[in-house]
């Protein structure tokens, strides 16, 4: 186990530093020139060498890079261009939107997949399991940004239970934000729980097919005993898998369901950055989500090493 | 004379036909292709048919599903979308296939030298920027552009092409008949042409549906945002974007394009659902995007 850690702590770091190259050259190299994406074609030279000089376009590329880098380790992010403002300022005001609202869509999605999963499982080929069925295939196909515009005409629109949109801000209290957060939070679960609940339903018939579970039914424990004590806790070792997965696909949905809703996320403030050229927040950004990615895969495969006691295939 | 034995494939795909998703899927699937077939031809309005009198209509024999906020054809709209949905999957799908699946041959039939770690190690990079992200890089420098949702979802599905053939050619290379091959004098690139490549088409076509469904979805989430097709290129993601400005007002403006990005990718899904139970149940795919 811990040479497996530690060669997979390697692969980490490696694939994190070509993660960063990749966004480093794409945002600082390959276009050539960001202070002529700032100010336009029609920028005189005067103001495009000042405007270099302030965003330190004129140090090699190298040595920008590597300043970059150190910054990031230091939690220096910089500062946008647009606004003005420390961008590890302006992250940490999104985060306590994205983060919460990806967290409450994470426990929707499990509380939503994993009793319909074992429920579809227990009932294989009769009714219950077809609608389960039919739901996670509706799930997978329902975009969830067309979901969250449903929502928006049915709970805001037409019952007028929630706001349409918006955030009044943690300030506002508990119950107010996370009244915010709810609609957006069930826009991104749903395909979530689609997917967990196709896993959890085949993890349970792959499990309730095994012979311990026959031995502990002829042992005459109760089926609820079987179920829960024997087949969901071997069952959960694949879904755990997903679980991880998920987490991180949950906080690239959120890029898309933020700007449904009108949410002030890491989402919103990307897509702001994209269109008003903010290049440096945009780099700081792309890196952040790409960086968190590895890292949920990362600690995916550590947790699978941990909890899965068989030996690991070779690569 | 019925033969006793009928030949696998056909057999297949008999079983295949009497699986519902199967039949569904493929009934969606073929409506949606000829969807994008038809409006390549005619479509019941020109799609920049501009008409003020006809802005925001309810629908009616004219406009069947109503006419948008230019007063244009809903129903032509969504046609024309079904075209760019189903232009975007084929060439990312293409991408994948073309790039991604000799790749992931070439790993497994090297497996353990250099070039599978090269080959292992990029894909693994790869997945760190899913399509959204990829997309924003591209959009950052170059501006947004249906080129962009192309190459972002393209990229990525190099990436799981190449992981997906890496597997199933793996597993068909420790099979007899490859050593026999090798025994007889065969070279690694006729074994992997000849012997290994027929025997994950079955894998990938499966896997080709999955994906085409994911970069549907993509295309769709990426023109929602603005950063894919641009008008005036009719899309059902940048179309839904536009009726949640009217939502309050005309409910239904956002309910048509959804429905059918839901219908198209359902249809998908359940024919390669049907589609690998009837070449293999125990095919292993990845669901990705």
């Amino acid at each position: 186990m811990l040479a497996f850690t530690v060669r997979r702590l390697g692969q980490f770091l490696a694939t994190l530093i070509a993660a960063s190259l990749v966004v480093f050259l794409a945002l600082e190299v390959l276009p050539g020139d960001a202070a002529q994406i700032l100010l336009g074609v029609e920028a005189t030279e005067e103001t495009l060498a000042a405007l270099r000089r302030q965003l330190g376009l004129d140090e090699p590329a190298m040595s920008r890079y590597v300043a970059w880098i150190a910054g990031l380790a230091t939690g220096e992010l910089g500062t946008s261009h647009i606004y003005g403002t420390p961008i590890a300022e302006m992250l940490g005001d999104r985060l306590a939107i994205s983060l919460p609202l990806a967290a409450l869509a994470f426990a929707i999605s499990t509380a939503i997949a994993l009793p319909l999963g074992v429920f579809a499982a227990t009932r294989r080929g009769r009714l219950g399991d077809w609608l389960v069925i039919g739901f996670a295939q509706i799930g997978l196909a329902a975009p969830n940004f067309w979901f969250g515009v449903l929502l928006i005409l049915i709970f805001a629109v037409t019952l007028g239970w929630f706001a349409s949109g918006g955030f009044p801000g943690w300030e506002a209290g508990f119950w107010p934000a996370l009244q915010a957060l709810l609609l957006p939070a069930l826009a991104l679960a749903l395909s979530e729980a689609a997917i967990l609940a196709r896993v959890v339903r085949s993890a349970m018939l792959e499990t309730l097919g095994e012979d311990y579970i026959r031995t502990a039914r002829a042992k005459g424990l109760s089926g609820r005993r079987v179920l829960f004590g024997h087949a969901l806790r071997n069952a959960m070792i694949p879904v755990a898998t997903i679980l991880g997965l998920q987490f991180a696909f949950l906080v690239m949905g959120a890029v898309i369901v933020e700007n449904v809703f009108y949410l002030p996320g890491v989402g919103r403030l990307l897509l702001q950055a994209i269109f008003q050229r903010d290049l440096v927040v945009v780099r700081d950004l792309v890196l952040l989500l790409s960086g968190f990615v590895i890292l949920v895969n990362l600690l995916v495969d550590l947790a699978y090493g941990a909890i899965d006691p068989r030996p690991r295939p070779a690569a | 004379m019925r033969p006793l034995l009928r030949p696998p494939t056909r057999a297949r795909l008999a079983r295949g036909r009497r699986h519902p998703s199967f039949a569904i899927g493929g009934a969606l699937t073929i409506l949606m292709l000829g969807a994008a077939a038809l409006a390549a031809v005619w479509t019941p309005h020109p799609i920049d048919g501009v008409d003020p009198l006809a802005r925001l209509a309810a629908p009616s024999l004219a406009h069947p599903l109503g006419a948008d906020h230019f007063g244009r054809d809903v129903l032509s709209l969504i046609l024309a979308g079904a075209q760019t949905s189903v232009t975007v999957g084929l060439i990312a799908v293409g991408l994948g296939l073309g790039v991604g699946a000799p790749l992931g041959l070439a790993a497994a039939m090297r497996r353990g030298r250099p070039l599978d770690a090269a080959i292992g190690r990029t894909t693994d990079l790869i997945f760190a920027f899913p399509a959204v992200l990829t997309a924003v890089l591209i959009a950052a420098v170059y501006g947004p552009g249906a080129i962009n949702a192309i190459v972002a979802i393209g990229i990525f599905n190099i990436a799981v092409f190449a992981r997906v053939a890496r597997g199933a050619a793996i597993g068909v290379a420790a099979r007899p008949f490859v050593a026999a091959a090798a025994a007889i004098g065969r070279t690694r690139a006729q074994i992997a042409v000849i012997h290994v490549a027929p025997n994950i088409a079955g894998v990938l076509i499966v896997q080709a549906t999955i994906q085409f469904a994911v970069a549907i979805l993509a295309e769709a989430g990426l023109s929602y945002l603005g950063l894919g097709v641009q008008p005036p290129q009719p899309s059902w993601g940048k179309m839904l974007a536009d009726a949640q400005t009217y939502m309050f007002s005309h409910p239904l403006q956002a309910v048509f394009p959804g429905l059918a990005i839901m219908l198209a990718v359902l249809g998908l899904n359940l024919f390669g659902d049907g589609l690998r139970d009837a070449l293999d149940p125990r095919l292993k795919t990845l669901r990705l995007g």
